[in-house]
Parts: C-alpha cells; structure tokens; sequence
C-alpha cells in the first residue's frame, strides 16, 4: 500500500526514508524507528522516582510486615495527626463553648457567632435530611423555625430532644406515642369520622357540624387526656396543640382519621452517641436561634 | 457403488461433529434451563431461564435449518481465486450490534444523566432507578457497544492479518451471539434488580458463567486462527487482541469467584470479603479499564489507523517494548482506586507507583498510533475518518497522563469520590473507546459490504464535530463539578468547622450536570448519525466498481 522500495538495505518508506522490519501483514509493515529518546528517559525518571518513594514510604510486601520506609509514615498515624490539629485548631471555641451554660452563650455575642457556625453545618448534615436545610420541616418532620413545639422549645428541652432522641430506643429517650384507637378497636368508625370533624373545629377550619356533640364527647373521653380539654396539647407527652392551625401530617379530614386510626409516633434518633457534647450544644442554640426558641 | 462410479457427484451430506454436539448440548440445555424456570425462587430468575431455554431452541432450529440450506463437505478454506475464504457474517452481526447497543447505552446514560440532574425523570419507576440504569449504562456502552466492536473486529483482524479463515464453523457464531445473549441477561436482570453489586461485574454466577463458556470458546477461536496463520509472524494488533481476551478471562474468574444459594436462585455470594474483596474488585475494576478499554481498543488502533492512512506503523520496536511493559506494568495499579480507605499502605504505594510507571508505556500507544501519520498528516484535514482516529488516539494520551496524575495520593483526596473520576473515564469512553470504534466502524463497513466508501462522508464529519462539541461540554463540565466537589468538602472555616454542607456541594452540582446532559445528548446525536450513514451505507445500491486498495490481498 505505502510506498516502499526495495534498496540494499531492506524496503525503506518512501516518505520517511527510514527502513521497514520487511514484513507486511493486510498490506500494513512496520517502520524500523527507534525508541523515542525523550519518552525513554521519561520513563526512567518515573522508575526512578517510584524507587524512591519505594524506599521512603512503606511498599513491599514481605513476610510478616511490608518494608516500613524510611519516613517511618503511616496513613493512621497521619490522620490522627490531622485530627489532633483539627482539635487544635477548635479547641479554643470548644473550651468556650463547653464551660458556658447553653444561655449565656445565647447571650454573648461572641459565643453565639461560634455556637451558630458550629451549629449550621452539624445541622445540615445530621438534620436537614428531615427536617429540612433551612429547618422548615416537612410531613411528619417538624417545622423548627415556629414557636409551635412538641417537646418543648427551651435551650434545655431542645438539647434533651436532640441527645436522646424521639421514641429512639434510648432509655432517656422521650416517648409516648398515639395510640391506634381504629385499629386496636378502641373507637367505631362513625366516632372516628365525628371526632375528626371536632377537632378540625378547634383551630377553625371547619365549622361545627350535625355530629358536633358526639365528636365532642369522644374527644373528652379519649384524647383530652393528652391533647388536654382544650385541644391545647401537652409539651410533657409531645402531644400536638390541635387549635393553632400547624399540623404535622396534615389538617384534611382523611389524614386526620388516618392517623386516629393508625396512631402516630415518629422516631428521632439519639445524638449523643454520635455527636460531641459541644457539637450539640452548638446544634441547640442553631435550633433554638432559627426563630421559634422560646 | 453409485459415487465410485461417478466421482464428480457431490459426497452424501452428513452432520458435522460440531453440529450434532451443539444439537444435543443445546437440546439438553433448553430442558435444563426449564426445569430451573419451573422452580425458581423468583419470577425475575425464571424469566432468564426461560430466556436461556428459548435462546436454546433457537439455536437447535438456527443449526438445523443451517445444516438443510448448506452443501455437502467441509467450509472451504480457500476460495476459487485461492484467496482466503474469510469468515465475515459474524463481523458483520457484531457491526450492527455494537452500533444498535452503542445507541442504546448512549440513551441510557443521557437518561441517567438527566435524572441527577433533575431527578423527577426516575418517574417513582423502581425499573428506571438510577441504581439500576447507571450498571445498564456502563455495561451498555463498555460490554455491548465495546465488546461487539472487540469481538467484531478481532475476528476481522486476525483473518485479514493471518491471511486464513476463523477456525471453527458454529464457534465464531456461539461466540458472537452468545456474547450478545449474555449482554441481554445481565442488562435485563439490572432492570430486574439482579445484581450481585460488584462495579463492572454486576451480572450474576448464572450469567457470569455462561460467559465463562463464551469467553473460553472466544480464546480458541482466536488462538486458532492465529495458530494456522499464513504470515510467519503475529502481526502487533493480535498480541493486543490476545492479551485482552487472556487477561479478561483471569478477571472475570478472579472476581466473579461466588457461591450461588442455590440452583434456582439467583442471589450468589463472593469468596471473598472486607478488603480482600474491595482489592478483587479494582483489580478486576481497573484492569477491565486496562485490558478491554485501553489494550483491547489499542489493536483497533494498530490496524485501523495504518490501514486507512495507508502508512507503515511508526515503530516496531516500540510497539514491543510499550506492549509488554503495558501488560506487566497495568495489572498492578488497582490499588490506586482504594486510596485512603482500609488497604494496607504498601498496597496503596505499590498502586500508586506503579499508575505512575505505566505512563510511559500507555503513551507507547499514542506515539505510534500519531506518529504513523507522518507522511500522511494532510489526510486529518481530507479525511473525517482518520480525523476521528486520530482525535481518539490524542484523547488516549489525554486521559492515560490525567489517570496517573488522579493516582498521586495528593490529587486523589482532592478527586477520589467526586465527578472528577466521571469525567476522567468519559474522556477515555467517548474520546479514545468510542471514537477509535467509530473509526473503525468508518473503515469496516464499506469493506465488509463491499462498497467504496461509506455513503457520506459529510455525515462523518457532521458526527465528528456534534459528538466533539458533546464529549468537551461533558468532561469539561466535570472537571469543574469535581474539583468544586472536592474542594467544598475539604474546605474548613477559620473556627475549624465544615465550611459546607454536604447537600450544598449537591446543590452546586446542578448547572453542571445539566452541562453534562447536554454533552451527553450531543454525543447521542452524533451515534445517530452515524446509524444512519451505516445503514444507508448498507442498503445503497453502488457496489465497489473495483476492489478498493483497502480490501488488496495481502501478498
């Protein structure tokens, strides 16, 4: 195919003047060109520099251990240097943070700047996942930036919350739940259907209907126990205020018979075994800063 | 009595040997693969069984119909002229093939592209999650676009090359639709939500073994024919394709070594565990890269590129040394893909090290594969063919120097886990796999279908600049996406806290990954144009007026 011509020397191309090895497969031979200079030493200098980096760090495997290399380097050591300057580098703002009450550092500038730093980036990544990256929550998550709380909205009530959790299996953990009155067979469809329409008449959002008494004596007889008389709720049990218009799963008449039904409990989980007793103070004033801290 | 009376009568027409033992085996197997059906634990598993027994009735019937239609004797090995009688329908199938699933994996992948970037496009449809299409589409693209081009032109290669027949009469065809049935039980078992979560090697023990069969019988063909070549020497591109076939059965062994539950089920579990099984993993991982993607496609590239510049090779001695030191030097760089987890540090060293050593000879490739050109450097401009070639050969280099870079332990806690590495292995998929196979697709077809020349050329060119313009929008815009990625996550405020959030790295993403989708739709619009330039290519009605150059016996 390519020019070549037979000389004393073997078939040289044509083009380039140099010689072929003489054999030619499909039409296509082979050139007798050398070794690019460059690209050989190159490659030598990156067997050198392996060679080297052999020798420092550690590299062949032998018969009890590898060859340790001559920096004595090791990956576990070298993180938890990196750990230790990282405890450092916060250990200043986390003695701060660690010998001041959860109000006074609410109420120095200085550690409040700190404590929200922290705070923001803990939040986002352990918490936003429920409840949101700005803490607006979402269905059975709870909105943390309104003063409406389950649990209770004070510094102290929100770090037990975020320490041992909600219904977390901790043994501090907060915990009663709704029960199931539908299904465990504790109300009657038709009381579950008129006790749903009453309490949808609490925060005003459905005016009292034919079924306003009996919704309103199961309500006395079953949930005001929790929920209180007055629908106001009870920070003790986390039982929801029914009469301020916020609702958790939502205010139609179906979600609330469904959770009548079926109850209602949804977990949080304890932090304290993950987080660091600084990085949930800082997480309680973030929280109990976003707005609705009481 | 009657053919000793008249010798020019043609012998009585008998069942080859091949032919009756595939009839029984498949017979067999089709009766098998039923029984397992009836008793499967899960309607995914039968539904590949019953797969596998239709596909075996299939081939009873395909080799029995064969048998009736073909004459008497032995496959001639010589034709009249006394030039070989080259087997060319299974290169042919495996053409159509690697363009019908190149399109499809390149779909799937604009898909997933589009649901990272706006998630809604997963439809709530578990069939279409992303942890389902991401495994279809890199199996798509890598297995079926590239293997069929692999086995396509292999068996091209080596006839041409050895001046002689394949060996084997059914086996060139077991190989080839075998292959390709593997590749429709593993993507139809991801959608199924078959996998046994190995990143590459997500088919499981049935599949896996099925194409054990496949894959040894692929060997010998190939051995077979270079073992009964004509020319007194291997030529450079089937040392390639050798090594490839060699080192993809040892990984395909090594990594797919699992213990199934049971015969009816299709869960399996792996030998091996904790970071024994991570180290198997990329060692399987990375050498899949090294010996299908880079080896494998780095034979098209001795064949393909001279053949079509019509230039001698540039060095021989150099396709030697880069060959060997590639194949002795590649097998160790695995580790390189578990940097800063559990492997030991030597290992770590040993991967790291060694990526670095390997840069000289991945770059072998390249010089050979651009410098052949001298001579012939006017034909980038004349030639879209060549000039996709020779793209792909300068995005090889590119991504053969940024792979050894990535491993420097260094850039690797900057890159590890980010869109970097996606966009790393784009720049070797689109730019160096997928257009060196597009070249090839360019030269192959018209010599395989007799024709001059493909039937636009115009078209080539238009599926060269759309698909560039999508392959530099899609890596660029990961260059970017993972370097942000990892610097946002390493970033710390002054007090030493995370400057960011997880989700906001997440959140930055999205104008980037609607580049990528872009880039990506681009590139599928390219491989559309080329379906279309293959098959009018195909169907137009102009014969070759004479034997063109490319199709000269070699003498």
């Amino acid at each position: 195919m390519s020019t070549t011509q037979d000389t004393h020397h073997g078939k040289v191309d044509a083009a380039t003047g140099v010689s072929t090895t003489g054999h030619e497969w499909d039409g296509i031979s082979e050139l007798n060109n050398p070794l690019p200079r460059w690209w050989l030493w190159v490659w030598y200098a990156c067997i050198v520099w392996a060679i080297g980096y052999w020798i420092l760090f550690p590299a062949w495997p032998l018969i009890n251990a590898a060859t340790p290399g001559l920096l004595g380097w090791h990956s576990r050591t070298a993180v938890q240097v990196q750990l230790a300057d990282l405890q450092t580098l916060r250990s200043e703002s986390a003695a701060k943070l660690a010998n001041a009450s959860l109000e006074q550092i609410e109420q120095t500038p200085a550690l409040l700047t700190l404590a929200r730093a922290q705070g923001r980036v803990a939040f986002a990544d352990n918490c936003a996942p429920c409840h949101g990256a700005g803490g607006g929550g979402a269905t059975g998550f709870p909105n943390l930036n309104d003063d409406d709380w389950l649990w209770g909205g004070s510094l102290e009530q929100i770090q037990q919350t975020i320490q041992y959790g909600i219904r977390s299996g901790d043994a501090e953990a907060r915990t009663g739940s709704m029960p199931a009155f539908g299904r465990d067979g504790i109300l009657q469809k038709a009381e579950i259907s008129a006790v749903a329409d009453y309490v949808r008449t609490l925060s005003g959002i459905a005016q009292p209907g034919a079924d306003f008494a009996k919704g309103k004596e199961v309500f006395a007889a079953n949930c005001a126990a929790c929920h209180g008389e007055d629908g106001k709720g009870n920070l003790e049990l986390g039982a929801p205020n029914l009469t301020d218009g916020i609702w958790l799963y939502g205010s139609d008449k179906a979600t609330i018979e469904y959770g009548i039904v079926n109850g209602r409990g949804n977990v949080m989980p304890a932090w304290h075994a993950r987080l660091e007793p600084t990085t949930i103070k800082a997480l309680t004033v973030y929280v109990h800063s976003l707005g609705g801290g009481r | 009595m009657s053919t000793i009376q008249d010798p020019i009568r043609t012998p009585a027409k008998a069942l080859r040997f091949g032919e009756a033992g595939l009839l029984v085996v498949f017979a067999a197997f089709a009766f098998f693969a039923i029984i397992v059906a009836a008793k499967a634990y899960t309607p995914a598993y039968a539904f590949h069984a019953y797969l596998f027994a239709a596909a075996s009735i299939a081939a009873v019937f395909a080799i029995g119909n064969r048998y009736m239609a073909r004459p008497a004797g032995p496959v001639p090995q010589v034709n009249a002229d006394g030039k070989p009688n080259y087997n060319f329908d299974v290169v042919k199938f495996c053409t159509i093939a690697a363009v019908v699933w190149g399109i499809a994996g390149f779909l799937v992948g604009v898909i997933a592209a589009l649901q990272l970037a706006f998630p809604v496009v997963n439809f709530d449809l578990p069939w279409i999650s992303f942890g389902r299409l991401r495994p279809l589409h890199t199996s798509a693209v890598i297995f079926a676009f590239g293997g069929n081009v692999l086995i396509g032109t292999s068996f091209y290669v080596v006839q041409r090359t050895s001046h002689a027949r394949l060996v084997g009469d059914l086996a060139p065809w077991f190989v080839v639709l075998g292959y390709n049935l593997f590749i429709v039980i593993a993507g139809t078992g991801y959608l199924l939500g078959i996998t046994q979560g190995k990143e590459y090697a997500e088919p499981e023990w049935y599949a896996d073994l099925f194409l054990t069969v496949v894959w040894v019988t692929y060997l010998l063909v190939f051995l077979g024919t270079i073992l009964k070549r004509k020319e007194p020497h291997i030529y450079v591109a089937n040392w390639f394709y050798l090594a490839f076939i060699i080192t993809i059965a040892v990984l395909h062994l090594g990594n797919n070594a699992s213990v199934p539950v049971s015969v009816f089920s299709p869960k399996s579990y792996i030998l091996w565990s904790g970071v024994q099984d991570a180290m198997f993993q990329w060692w399987y991982g990375h050498n899949a890269v090294g010996f299908f993607l880079t080896a494998g496609f780095l034979a098209l590239m001795y064949y393909f590129i001279p053949k079509r510049a019509e230039r001698p090779v540039y060095s021989y001695r150099l396709s030697i040394v880069h060959f060997w030191a590639l194949i002795f030097i590649y097998i160790w760089a695995g580790p390189h893909h578990l940097h800063y987890t559990s492997l030991p540090d030597w290992a770590q060293t040993l991967g790291m090290t060694f990526s670095i050593i390997l840069w000289m000879p991945s770059w072998g490739g390249m010089i050979n594969g651009l410098m052949t050109l001298s001579g012939a450097w006017d034909k980038l401009r004349t030639d879209p063919i060549i000039r996709m070639m020779v793209v792909a050969v300068a995005f090889y280099g590119m991504s053969t120097f940024e792979g050894p870079m990535m491993s420097v332990k260094a850039v690797n806690s900057l890159s590890h886990y980010t869109e970097w590495t996606i966009g790393h292995v784009h720049s070797g998929a689109l730019g160096w796999v997928a257009y060196i196979s597009f070249g090839a697709i360019y030269c192959m077809v018209p010599w395989l279908w007799n024709k001059r020349e493909m039937y636009s050329l115009k078209a080539v060119n238009w599926h060269f600049w759309v698909s560039t313009l999508g392959i530099v929008l899609y890596i660029s815009s990961m260059w970017v996406a993972g370097i942000l990625q990892g610097l946002m996550w390493r970033a710390y405020t002054q007090l030493g806290f995370l400057e960011y959030s997880f989700i906001e790295s997440v959140e930055a993403m999205h104008p980037l990954y609607v580049i990528r989708a872009i880039g990506g739709i681009l590139f599928l619009s390219g491989a559309l144009i080329m379906a279309w330039n293959v098959w009018k290519t195909i169907t137009m009605p102009e014969a070759a007026a004479e034997q063109s150059l490319a199709l000269a016996p070699a003498e």
